[in-house]
């Protein structure tokens, strides 16, 4: 099962660096949210994706899976949706004032503003 | 335990959530910013003298102990650069009082600063992996605002480019986390440090630690990850740029040294003879890039890069003289680093332009303003009243100890080119005919030059007063190259 997984994540990581690679803006961060993806499956995966009942006390079984993989995961979806958010806003306002959403031709030149 | 240690994080933090509610009374922010960062040095302090009589310091969070809960550890080493990060906001935000817009700081600038202090600090004292995780978002997600903060064009299309390529390196952090948890099973870097120390890193834990270094140099802008920086620390106003030059750069290569002394330090032939490859190249880069601009912003963006590389070559020698003046030049280059964009700020008020060539002769109007500058340059290069040649001096000692002599011949090539840098913007801008605008045009400088004098003042104490000093940053050294004091801090119950 891991093995499959990391193939999986493999394969988010690789779309996700494509479309970073890419142009246009709203590609790039849709690149940087399959890239969080990828790194929050791997995370899950690298804590081992043994056989176990869900970490709650209630539920009374012989193993529980590893809990604390979950609470990291928890912390990054957070941070990155806190982070994608802040992004989307500020493409949105430099599509605005720019007029472009083309990154090839927001390069600074010597003499801009 | 020890109280004291959880002060200079909740400061800050309580500090910038008033600060929100008080909106547009600057007067109240400026005041309340600045209480809160002599607060924090006086806590510090005291808290350094405990660790000099009594040994590294522990705090474990909620009571409970490491592995199993967060622990925030106090050594010399992290409190020094707690010191000196807020030492930096005291002088940024007198700075802000003449050389900030009221557009700006009515739109919660000084609580920005304020959490972006929490996360630096934050990531000083932590003793666990995914807590700088956090810390390093809380830090980044501040600098995020900060930066595209005005919403100028440059501004706008500079943090596009920083926040994604910050994007990247915490999805790498958390790669990182991701394989190092699989292969020991634990986030509590004493415990980590214990469990790799066991099975004497093989390969694999290896492989990981140099995805440690690209994470970390991607912060700290080390060879070939320097490319967002000389962009993005030339965008925003110059007091945001001094805070950047001073606090950001330095959390990264303050990662690397704890990550590379404390866990990683089983295989210095692979990991630590390629951060001294990487040193030497971003030292040679930095200086290169000094050298071939004409705008002082960029010149000086390409010094903090030269900077970076400096005092990653301390932990390439990876011996007590080679780490100290990592350490003590790390102190000096916050200082320096942020008076410099300080200054440069000021002579963009004085001239206008930020091109050498366009404005000249500051010192006829402006003598205090030529001579700080002076001061700084001289500082800068390593020149032996000023604290930045206690540092090199040591490095160069270190490097010599390590027989690294070709990274030593370009550590003081660049420092050469360093000198020719800046001082090419003292003999063409500050020197030579009066060329600036019209007196009504210039802005006032009054105020502007005290803060980087403070920071000047302070960098003359550290060269001449180093003895003061000396005990502690000895200190934060041996416990850098002897990880048993740091684990059994941490782990002894």
């Amino acid at each position: 099962m891991e093995i499959l997984i990391s193939i999986v994540v493999g394969i988010l990581f690789t779309v996700g660096t494509y479309l970073i690679l890419s142009k246009n803006i709203t590609r790039i961060i849709i690149g940087t949210g399959i890239l969080s993806h990828g790194v929050h499956l791997l995370l899950l995966t690298m804590g081992g994706l043994k056989q176990g009942a869900a970490p709650l006390l209630g539920q009374e079984a012989a193993s529980y899976t590893d809990p604390l993989p979950q609470a990291l995961i928890l912390t990054a979806i957070v941070i990155s949706f806190g982070v994608t958010s802040f992004f989307l806003v500020l493409a949105y306002r430099t599509y605005n004032v720019h007029g472009t959403d083309d990154m090839e031709k927001m390069r600074g030149l010597e003499n801009d503003e | 335990m020890n109280n004291l240690i959880i002060l200079p994080l909740l400061i800050p933090l309580l500090t910038g959530v008033i600060l929100l509610f008080l909106g547009k009374k600057i007067i109240l922010q400026k005041t309340l910013s600045i209480l809160s960062g002599i607060a924090i040095i006086i806590t510090s302090i005291l808290l350094l003298m405990d660790v000099n009589s009594n040994g590294v310091q522990a705090y474990f969070l909620g009571g409970w102990l490491p592995p199993f809960g967060i622990a925030l550890v106090a050594d010399s080493f992290a409190i020094l650069l707690v010191i000196f990060a807020s030492i930096i906001l005291v002088a940024t935000t007198l700075f802000t009082f003449k050389g900030l817009d009221l557009e700006r700081k009515n739109y919660y600038y000084y609580p920005l600063v304020q959490f972006l202090l929490t996360g630096v600090i934050g990531a000083f004292l932590t003793g666990d992996l995914f807590n700088l995780f956090v810390f390093f978002e809380v830090l980044l997600m501040s600098s995020y605002a900060l930066i595209v903060l005005g919403g100028t064009k440059t501004q706008l299309r500079e943090s596009i480019k920083y926040v994604l390529v910050n994007v990247i390196s915490s999805a790498l952090f958390v790669t990182a986390v991701a394989f190092l948890y699989s292969v020991t099973g634990t986030l509590n870097m004493a415990d980590l440090s214990a469990r790799i120390a066991e099975i004497n890193q093989p390969g694999l834990v290896t492989v990981i630690a140099l995805l440690f270094l690209i994470v970390f140099g991607m912060k700290a802008a080390i060879f070939p990850l320097y490319f967002w920086l000389p962009g993005a620390y030339s965008a925003p106003p110059p007091v945001i740029s001094a805070i950047f030059a001073g606090l950001l750069t330095k959390v990264g290569i303050y990662a690397i040294y704890r990550v590379f002394t404390i866990i990683f330090y089983h295989q210095p032939e692979v990991t630590h003879y390629t951060i001294g490859v990487l040193a030497a190249i971003t030292m040679i880069i930095g200086a290169i890039g000094a050298i071939a601009y004409n705008d002082i912003h960029k010149i000086l963006v390409y010094n903090v890069v030269a900077g970076v590389g400096f005092i990653l070559l301390g932990l390439s020698s990876f011996n007590s003289d080679g780490i100290f003046g990592g350490v003590f030049y790390l102190l000096h280059d916050m200082i320096i680093k942020a008076a410099l964009f300080l200054l440069a700020g000021a002579i963009v008020v004085v001239t206008r332009t930020t091109k050498i060539g366009q404005a000249s002769g500051i010192m006829k109007s402006y003598p205090l303003l030529g001579w700080s500058f002076l001061a700084a340059a001289l500082s800068l290069a390593g020149v032996p009243p000023f604290s930045g040649f206690f540092g090199k001096l040591l490095l160069i000692q270190g490097g010599f100890l390590a027989e690294q002599y070709v990274f030593v011949g370009i550590l003081l090539l660049s420092s050469l080119l360093v000198l020719y840098s800046v001082m090419r913007i003292f003999f063409l801008m500050i020197l030579g005919e009066e060329k600036l605008p019209e007196p009504h045009q210039r802005g006032n400088v009054k105020g502007l030059v005290y803060p980087s004098i403070f920071l000047l003042a302070l960098s003359f104490l550290m060269g001449m007063g180093a003895e003061v000093i000396y005990p502690f940053v000895a200190d934060a050294a041996s416990t850098l190259l002897n990880p048993e004091s740091y684990i059994e801090a941490v782990l002894k119950e």
